[in-house]
């Protein structure tokens, strides 16, 4: 909160950082991007790099794609019969909505954070352990370095390391989503999602995964999909604003909340609509 | 916009009357009073009953509980017989039926919530266990009778086990596709997202997720067959020597209490209800146990 304030300007009472952010090389590339539930266009023809190791936030109204983007990245839409994407969404030279990529390793590499916290119904260090055990075989002491290794990145550790072995459904809602992190950190992805991550926390816990953020972007690259604006403005390092399935507008952070282009980015943004 | 119509205090319809407010207020509490009474009448009804059937067995048939009971088997009216042949067979019949109904039933269940859905065949198998659950259970007798007691030229044990099993696997079906049903899409997702295959998904979220309403419904489904009478008729039917063994007749409590409770000697009618009221305990004792275990391992 206080690292975004009196950096710049503010334009509809929302800080933001330092106007000339520069962006990093590209790391996932959309183009021509189309997705449907059914027959519903619910993404029209977007186009969005995402640079790497540093956080893109996604703002928009609700219903206008910006999760539906986020599920896309991870292929979670595979789940539902019926939803399908077309276009290219390129990592590393592949097409990632190619249906003959490898989903379990795709989403190894492209880790998501829920809008609710969704603790397994088991043990810390075994809620830890479960997604690393899916890729990597380890010994029960290597295991337990990774364990401490992503509690720590994740925040959690100094708070959970006396009672690893009780209960994840036993830890306030903002553990919970902080230990939803350090299991994501902990199989070791290149990219970090995060769907409206504090929607459901309080103002502290807001805060904590915020700070959370800034600290992995030293080592992911993140998107991030948010309905308030102040923490797109905290947060990224690029925004970009959705609105009926189009990507209006993609700027840097200061740039977006002080001097948008698009009439409609500016409305949304001091609040005249949404 | 509604900010201006509340401030020019015009809200539509006749302005508020306290007299109104009040009497709709007490028709609310007269109302709350009687909902209530009537709950706690309907729920007393249902603790007399229960308590008196309690009462009764324990009063009938813990006079006759006796070591008697455990040590020695069914024998002639007048000859001091015990139960220990229908304690031993009602224990392997519903052990053996549920260990062999519940996998299928589990993985009936869970093809049904995690693979089938609302395809055809998931909807006809639906229906046929549905139809299978409310089947009156002298019919699923009858139908073992046929496949497994009359081209193996007679009635024996695991012609029983194999009827109670077939009342196993409705009740598990049903209980695993609701409880599947339950566990919130989020923490699929969640699984999914970590880069989990689907089986993984199922057996190690889903499945632990949903362990307390599965272990219920086997429960359900073992004190269904601790009970059941009709399917045994007509496939282990009874028999006070051989212990144990599963290719001879094999007794029962239930078909013991069926046979006993009906007769006129006396001996025997005290036996019958020394029978119910072990059926009973074990019930009891099962899900009691099962709760403590679930709650253990929390």
């Amino acid at each position: 909160m206080s690292q975004a304030q009196g950096k710049q300007g503010s334009f509809g009472g929302v800080q933001a950082r330092a106007t000339n952010a520069t962006m990093n090389e590209t790391r996932i590339a959309i183009q021509d991007l189309d997705f449907f539930y059914g027959s519903n266009r619910a993404l029209k023809s977007i186009k969005l790099d995402f640079p790497d190791k540093q956080v893109t936030g996604m703002i928009g109204p609700s219903g206008c794609g910006k999760s539906t983007l986020l599920r896309v990245l991870n292929r979670m839409y595979d789940l539902y019969p019926g939803q399908r994407a077309t276009g290219q969404v390129m990592m590393d030279g592949e097409n990632i909505i190619d249906p003959s990529m490898d989903l379990n390793s795709l989403r190894a590499r492209i880790g998501m954070v829920f809008q609710k916290p969704t603790p397994f119904p088991m043990t810390i260090y075994d809620n830890i352990a479960f997604g690393v055990k899916l890729h990597e075989r380890l010994s029960k002491a290597e295991m337990d370095e990774r364990v401490e290794w992503s509690l720590t990145r994740g925040a959690l550790w100094e708070e959970v390391k006396d009672r690893l072995t009780t209960s994840a459904m036993g830890l306030s809602g903002g553990q919970q989503q902080r230990l939803c992190i350090a299991r994501t950190i902990a199989v070791r992805p290149e990219v970090i999602l995060f769907d409206e991550p504090t929607s459901a926390l309080d103002p502290i816990s807001t805060l904590k995964i915020e700070e959370l953020i800034d600290e992995l972007k030293h080592d992911f690259t993140i998107a991030i999909v948010t309905h308030n604006m102040q923490q797109a403005a905290r947060c990224a390092d690029q925004v970009a604003f959705f609105y009926l399935g189009e990507m209006v507008e993609v700027a840097p952070a200061g740039q977006m909340f002080t001097a948008p282009k698009q009439k409609r980015t500016q409305e949304y943004i001091t609040g005249r609509f949404g | 916009m509604s900010a201006t119509t509340a401030a020019a205090g015009t809200v539509p319809g006749p302005a508020k009357n306290q007299r109104v407010a009040l009497a709709l207020g007490r028709r609310r509490h007269r109302t709350n009073l009687i909902v209530k009474a009537l709950c706690v009448l309907a729920t007393l009804i249902g603790l007399v009953l229960l308590a008196s059937i309690l009462i009764t067995l324990i009063y009938l048939g813990g006079s006759g509980l006796t070591l008697n009971i455990f040590t020695s088997v069914t024998k002639p009216p007048g000859s001091n017989g015990g139960l220990l042949n229908a304690i031993l067979g009602t224990l392997i019949q519903t052990s053996i039926g549920t260990i062999i109904g519940t996998p299928i039933g589990l993985m009936v269940g869970t093809y049904l919530a995690e693979y089938g859905r609302n395809s055809a065949l998931a909807n006809a198998i639906r229906f046929v266990s549905d139809v299978l659950l409310s089947a009156p259970s002298i019919l699923i007798g009858l139908f073992i009778y046929e496949i497994c007691v009359e081209p193996f030229g007679g009635f024996s044990g695991i012609a029983g086990c194999l009827a109670l099993a077939v009342i196993v696997i409705p009740i598990v079906v049903r209980t695993t596709e609701d409880m599947l049903q339950l566990i919130p899409p989020s923490l699929r997702e969640a699984a999914v997202a970590l880069g989990a295959p689907k089986w993984k998904m199922i057996v190690l979220i889903c499945y632990r997720a949903a362990m307390d309403g599965i272990v219920t419904g086997v429960l359900l489904a073992v004190a269904r067959i601790a009970g059941e009478t009709a399917p045994l008729l007509f496939t282990s039917l009874g028999n006070s020597s051989a212990l144990g063994s599963l290719t001879t007749p094999m007794s029962s409590l239930p078909v013991t209490i069926y046979q006993y409770a009906g007769s006129a000697f006396e001996d025997w009618v005290q036996l019958a209800w020394v029978g119910a009221l072990l059926i009973t305990i074990g019930v009891l004792a099962t899900n009691i146990l099962a709760r403590f275990a679930l709650r253990g391992g929390r």
